[in-house]
């Protein structure tokens, strides 16, 4: 820069004064955009002359290719600095597209590896009385295992979570509100795997060695849940506005009428949205069910005290774990409906947080 | 995390104490305490059950590399192996993830279209959806046939450097490929942390930088990441969490091994997690209670990295308000 103001003009150069007119030296604006397309276009050509075309390939010589010239470009044209937005620009962008990959590439395999043996009789039927290697079976003792342990883990960590949220924002103050937050936070970071050995070792107390039942997954689950709902609760409860419950209060209403009859009410859509994401992140847990609620189950079972307990994901697993090519179909079909059900819950729970949510302002 | 501020606790009407309102602030108070009391449990109840086959143990628990626990009599076993093997597959996961997801989050701030964000930050986030079963049939049945090529290709040039001698995995079951579809796990986590302060970052700082004539990158260098930079370590130490404690994803992609090897190319290795999921059907004797106590040292090690992130976030807050 400074340079330039110290250097008398270059008479009768040939980019006519450009280099010292403030506005010069940006390359056009579709540039980019039109260099990115011949880009992908000549590599394409380039890989399809040499019979080495592959969709991963194509896109990261692409990727580089593009970089390299417009950072080439810019530096001729543009200068330095501006040179190096640009290679952060790609780098950026470049980024996101690196992270989308995987997603693609996972969701394209479940749903085409799934679809093999994905139809309503895999729903509806039971591996009761199926060898692993039979062309038969279905997931439909699985589905109603999830549904029983993550309905159940659902109803005992909802209440805790939300009271929990409801006495970190209304009542607690000073020290033991810290203390509750922190140990919320700790109890974020527990592995999944622990929470399972936490009931083991609590049911071995309880009930001696060897025993697995559907309550075990599901408290283990409920382990893993609370801290979720009760982040996701508090965030919630913390949007209501103060002057909803001052009104309240000016009218006479005791605190407790008021936190059921206009805090939670008000909440209602977020709270509902909080709990279905932490649904959906538990219902995929598999180690804490591994260890908790067995890995043998083939038939029906609607009892959570009694015995074994099969699920999508411990199913997706042992499947996997046997290794025919039977059971792999049938892991990907599991994986399949499980994926579905995760990414309805997913998709409702931003529906409720989009249409039901009061307008704040 | 990003906390709105809270509208102080409003005073309680004052006059006599109703019934109701004491049996519902006792039911709250109640459910904020039995957090801490599950919590209390979740430690008591791990030491309780390890405690027997640690005082069996004929070898010290914390440097031996075997695992022999599986008799009534006389067990001899160690974590040493299996921490350095999670401790390595999380490093690994970390390294990959964190440059990508302050990309991630920095396309989605300050670059992607300001109607496409939002949609754009869903699509990171689908990635927590996921579960962690379906990663690991993924990486074991796409991912590692993919990465074999790549990894032959990585001995023959990269060889010389001791982490990717040769000969290389035929499977591609190996520590780095666990390692990649764990930082693909931690993406989200990270980047959601990263957006959190990038959201935060004063617009003040942002315009006086562009104001100077600064770029886009000089913006996002001398306004963004500075201030951001708490925000980006606490995320990367609460993905570091996530990834010392997966399970699923390791136990099924890695063929594993009970020793410790810094070679990523080749298969061995194994973390603590996986190694628990995979022994707890077969254990018998001591075996239970030894895994329990590997469990009880995973416990601690995530506990410790995840009270060091929540530590480092705080002092950020501070620091910027």
């Amino acid at each position: 820069m400074s340079t330039r103001t110290t250097q008398p003009p270059a008479p009768g150069s040939k980019t006519g004064g450009n280099k010292f007119d403030l506005r010069s030296g940006t390359l056009p604006r579709r540039f980019p955009a039109a260099l990115l397309a011949g880009c992908a276009v000549v590599v394409a050509g380039v890989l399809t002359l040499f019979s080495s075309f592959g969709l991963i390939l194509w896109a990261l010589m692409t990727a580089v290719a593009y970089a390299a010239i417009i950072v080439a470009t810019s530096v001729r044209v543009e200068g330095g600095r501006k040179a190096k937005d640009r290679l952060v620009t790609a780098l950026v962008y470049g980024c996101f597209l690196v992270a989308m990959t995987p997603l693609v590439s996972l969701l394209y395999t479940v749903v085409v590896h799934g679809m093999d043996r994905f139809s309503p009789y895999f729903l509806t039927v039971s591996m009761n009385g199926v060898l692993p290697s039979m062309d038969a079976g279905g997931v439909y003792h699985a589905i109603v295992g999830t549904l029983a342990i993550t309905g159940m883990a659902t109803l005992l960590a909802v209440p805790i979570g939300v009271l929990t949220a409801v006495y970190l924002v209304e009542y607690a103050q000073g020290r033991i509100k810290k203390v509750i937050t922190f140990f919320v936070d700790v109890m974020t970071g527990i592995p999944s795997i622990v929470a399972g050995l936490f009931v083991v070792a609590l049911w071995i107390i309880l009930f001696g060695p060897g025993h697995t039942n559907g309550a075990a997954g599901a408290l283990s689950l409920t382990v893993l849940m609370i801290p979720v709902v009760v982040r996701s609760s508090e965030e919630m409860l913390r949007l209501v506005p103060r002057d909803l419950r001052e009104a309240s209060y000016a009218l006479g209403v005791p605190k407790w009428r008021t936190i059921t009859k206009v805090v939670l009410p008000t909440s209602a859509a977020g709270l509902t949205t909080g709990i279905m994401l932490a649904i959906a992140r538990v219902i995929g847990e598999t180690a804490p069910l591994v260890l908790t609620a067995g890995s043998s189950a083939v038939s029906i079972n609607w009892n959570l005290f009694d015995g074994q307990m099969m699920n999508l994901p411990v199913f997706i697993y042992s499947q996997f774990r046997m290794g025919g090519a039977v059971n792999y179909e049938r892991a990907w079909a599991a994986a399949l409906t499980l994926v579905l059900i995760v990414m309805l819950l997913f998709i409702l729970a931003r529906l409720v947080g989009r249409f039901f949510s009061p307008k704040t302002r | 995390m990003t906390t709105t501020d809270a509208p102080k606790a409003a005073p309680p009407p004052t006059g006599k104490r109703r019934i109701g309102d004491v049996v519902f602030a006792g039911l709250a108070r109640g459910s904020g305490l039995l957090i801490l009391v599950i919590l209390a449990g979740v430690a008591a109840f791990l030491v309780i059950q390890a405690w027997p086959s640690l005082l069996a143990n004929t070898s010290n628990f914390l440097t031996d590399q075997s695992w022999e626990a599986n008799t009534r009599e006389n067990p001899s076993f160690g974590v040493a192996a299996l921490a350095f093997g999670t401790v390595l597959a999380a490093s690994i996961a970390l390294l990959l993830a964190t440059p990508i997801a302050i990309g991630i989050a920095l396309f989605i701030v300050y670059y992607a279209p300001r109607r496409l964000a939002a949609t754009l930050g869903y699509l990171v986030d689908l990635l927590a959806a996921i579960p962690s079963v379906v990663y690991g049939l993924w990486g074991m049945m796409v991912l590692a046939p993919q990465l074999v090529p790549v990894y032959e290709g990585m001995t023959r040039y990269l060889g010389w450097i001791p982490l990717f001698a040769g000969p290389s995995s035929t499977s591609g079951r190996t520590l780095l490929t666990a390692g990649i579809v764990l930082a693909v796990m931690i993406l989200p986590i990270i980047t959601a942390m990263s957006r959190d302060v990038f959201h935060q970052v004063p617009q003040g700082h942002r315009e006086a930088a562009l104001a100077m004539g600064a770029t886009r990158w000089e913006m996002i260098r001398l306004a963004v990441l500075p201030f951001g930079k708490s925000g980006i370590v606490g995320g990367a130490m609460l993905g570091l969490g996530r990834a010392l404690g997966e399970t699923m994803a390791v136990a099924m992609i890695l063929s594993p091994s009970l020793a410790i090897s810094f070679n990523l190319l080749q298969s061995g290795n194994q973390t603590i997690a996986a190694h628990i999921a995979l022994q707890y059907p077969e254990a018998t004797g001591y075996g239970v209670s030894a895994l329990i106590a590997a469990g009880l040292v995973l416990f601690t090690i995530t506990l410790a990295v995840n009270m060091g992130a929540r530590y480092v976030v705080a002092r950020g807050n501070k620091e910027s308000a």
